[in-house]
């Protein structure tokens, strides 16, 4: 099981030409990942060549997905065309969307989000790391590995973990595994203000989960996202959870790295976060060395 | 990115926004040519500074308030001289306060009532939001909080833009009839314009003023524009004025350093935005203060490094450091190497607590020990923390 992907997923890699893209698909493919296509326009017919692996690129997304199977997409395209990039995967009717890219105008996530309204996509990001299912095999190979996590952190188990952060994430995953504990899934839904997956939609997804028997969730300042997602599970979530807010120590009014955190009142300080997320049955570690540890407590482990 | 007063009523009067006339000059000449072009008589001249609070400041001179109303070119020239070059305190200025380089001259205005007026970008509803208030001229939490029915929230579909039933339920809210009603109704269509063509995240008019002779007008104006998107906007980029930043941001921003400076004493270098939070409120819980928010991104080479302790070293307060590296991807060898190079380089003086995790980080380990360096390593986010604390209080 685990949520969203597993190594059955086929994944494209829409801005495999480029550095950053390439890199990330050819770890993707040394994790044991099924890299399957890549899409740039304007380089069809050339391939991907990793290892033993050659991965054909496509023009278009369409074409990728109808010569490779691809059920899943991730998004490495430079920040001015990503939005374009998303789009043109949920046209294409692509049913995983996960956008890398950091740095996409708030105006055409805008304009994402609506389209992606009654669409048979779901997005993930942008500005996020990406999603792992770790695999069965030495570090966690054999998984579903989309973006740029470290694969080989992880370890298949029982846990799933959701975050805005891709290196408090990785602090997390890193936390559990040296304890003994693996993953189900790990899930980067990004930094940016206006993101395609929300907490609340990923804890609902490791609610349903058999294997997702624990979960952490890391947030940080600004908006409500973190509130509205424990508010639901105090009323639906039966699974332990122990969670972390960053930005303790954030100046109000500063943008804190990440476009979305941002302390603009009195409801979205890491304090009021923390504070509603206990109120919540949530437990939250105040030292974010100690993620793994307060879910171990409150999962009685 | 902010903006000064006089910019953004340049980008008022493009988009056809109304606002006083106004001119801005550097000079007691040039305020007083300003004055005479503007039809002299009574007049206002304004210190542009980025800060708030500006009207009740005083200048480092002694000079009392950083807003003037003149009854000529001779004596706007003469408020004018009094105010460039020299120093303004405010309430959001700090101590230190801000240079004023030039002054706007706009005309004076005779105030009927006062509203407030602002375009967002709303995160809950992720589409932009427009907030007015008959209540306008005063801080808009406290209405917000006093007299919460007040204000109105009016949603804007994301992708159909402003439709004439929002602009009705506004006119609606705001009490406004026939002519005002017509004019607020063109104001809106051309402030919501400004706003997407821009990529602002924020216009807020405070007060949008009726004048005694009926008209509406925007007077005070705070921007915010998406620095994602900015790209696309040369004209605005035009408009930063770096003398009115942190110069250590300035400096980070030249090497891809996310740097926000604070006022502790333990300045910290982190991979990624999130684990730089984290790292900055553990210090807090481990009983330091932190001295900045410093996000190296996933790479952290020498030469970012190098940078980060050029600036880190600049600040006076900084007693110690703390470098925390989840080295996921990046070899944690090569990042120590780095680190090195760039003590070395530097010539740093300062307590180093060094916390690797990840790729390799035996070697990288190694590597910090067999340096020669005082670096104190640490294995834990929470012992590195520990050790950055008591090493400055040390």
């Amino acid at each position: 099981m685990a949520i969203l992907v597993d190594e059955n997923t086929k994944l494209m890699v829409q801005g495999i030409t480029g550095g950053f893209g390439g890199k990330h698909a050819g770890l993707s493919l040394d994790y044991g990942t099924q890299v399957v296509a890549g899409v740039t326009p304007g380089k069809g017919g050339l391939k991907f060549e990793h290892a033993v692996n050659d991965v054909p690129v496509f023009d278009t997304v369409e074409e990728a997905a109808k010569e490779t199977g691809a059920d899943a997409t991730a998004i490495f395209v430079p920040p001015p065309f990503a939005a374009d990039a998303i789009l043109e995967a949920i046209d294409a009717k692509i049913p995983l969307i996960c956008a890398i890219t950091e740095g996409i105008p708030v105006m055409d996530m805008m304009k994402v989000k609506e389209a992606l309204k009654g669409s048979s996509s779901r997005l993930i990001g942008p500005n996020c790391p990406g999603i792992v299912t770790p695999g069965h095999g030495e570090n966690s190979h054999g998984g579903c590995r989309i973006g740029i996590a470290p694969g080989y952190i992880h370890k298949r188990g029982n846990v799933g973990v959701v975050s805005r952060s891709g290196t408090l994430t990785y602090e997390a995953v890193y936390q559990l595994t040296e304890l003994g504990y693996g993953q189900s899934t790990c899930v980067g839904i990004g930094g940016d203000p206006i993101n395609g997956t929300s907490h609340l939609d990923v804890l609902e997804m490791f609610n349903e989960d058999p294997e997702t028997e624990a979960i952490i969730m890391i947030g940080e300042i600004g908006g409500n996202a973190e509130a509205e997602a424990a508010r639901w599970a105090k009323e639906n979530c039966k699974k332990p959870i122990a969670g972390f807010i960053a930005g303790a120590t954030a100046p109000p009014g500063r943008t804190m790295g990440h476009a979305g955190a941002i302390v603009g009142g009195e409801e979205d300080t890491a304090e009021a976060k923390k504070a509603i997320l206990r109120e919540c049955g949530i437990a939250v570690a105040d030292n974010p060395s100690e993620m793994a540890k307060a879910l171990l407590e409150i999962w009685g482990k | 990115m902010n903006i000064h007063e006089y910019q953004a009523q340049e980008l008022f009067t493009q988009f056809g926004v109304p606002c006083p006339a106004g001119k801005v000059a550097s000079s007691r000449a040039a305020a007083e040519a300003a004055a005479t072009e503007l039809g002299g008589g009574k007049l206002v001249v304004k210190a542009q500074v980025h800060a708030g609070g500006r009207g009740k400041g005083t200048f480092k001179n002694g000079f009392q308030g950083g807003v003037h109303l003149g009854n000529s070119p001779t004596e706007i020239g003469e408020f004018a001289e009094k105010m460039i070059g020299q120093t303004l305190v405010t309430k959001q200025t700090g101590d230190e306060g801000k240079l004023v380089s030039k002054v706007m001259i706009g005309e004076a205005v005779s105030i009927e009532k006062e509203y407030y007026l602002a375009v967002l970008m709303d995160r809950e509803s992720n589409s932009p939001v427009i907030v007015a208030s008959t209540e306008g001229g005063m801080d808009i939490e406290e209405v917000a909080e006093n007299t919460p029915e007040a204000i109105i929230r009016e949603i804007v579909h994301p992708t159909l833009g402003l439709q004439a039933y929002n602009i009705r339920k506004l006119i609606k809210g705001l009490k406004f009839e026939k002519d005002q009603a017509k004019q607020f109704s063109k104001l809106i269509k051309s402030l919501y314009k400004l706003f997407i063509a821009c990529d602002c995240s924020m216009v807020e008019i405070n007060p949008m003023a009726l004048t005694t002779d009926g008209q509406l007008i925007c007077l005070d104006a705070k921007f915010g524009f998406d620095a994602n998107a900015l790209y696309r906007h040369p004209n605005i980029m035009a408009y930063r004025d770096l003398s009115e930043e942190d110069p250590r941001e300035v400096e980070a921003s030249k090497y891809d350093l996310n740097y926000i400076g604070l006022d502790g004493s333990i300045a910290c270098l982190v991979n990624g935005a999130g684990l730089a939070m984290a790292t900055m409120d553990i210090i807090k819980f481990s009983g330091g203060e932190p001295a900045n928010f410093l996000d190296v991104g996933g790479g952290a080479s020498e030469e970012q490094v190098t940078a980060a302790f050029n600036i880190i070293m600049g600040d006076p307060n900084v007693k110690g450091i703390l470098v925390n590296i989840f080295g996921g991807i990046m070899d944690c060898e090569v990042i120590a190497k780095g680190i090195v190079e760039a003590c070395k380089q530097t010539g740093l003086t300062l307590p180093l607590v060094v916390r690797l995790e990840g790729n390799n980080v035996v070697a990288g380990k190694e590597v910090l020990a067999n340096s020669g360096l005082p670096i104190i390593s640490a294995d834990t986010l929470s012992e590195a923390a520990k050790k950055a604390v008591a090493a400055v209080n040390g």
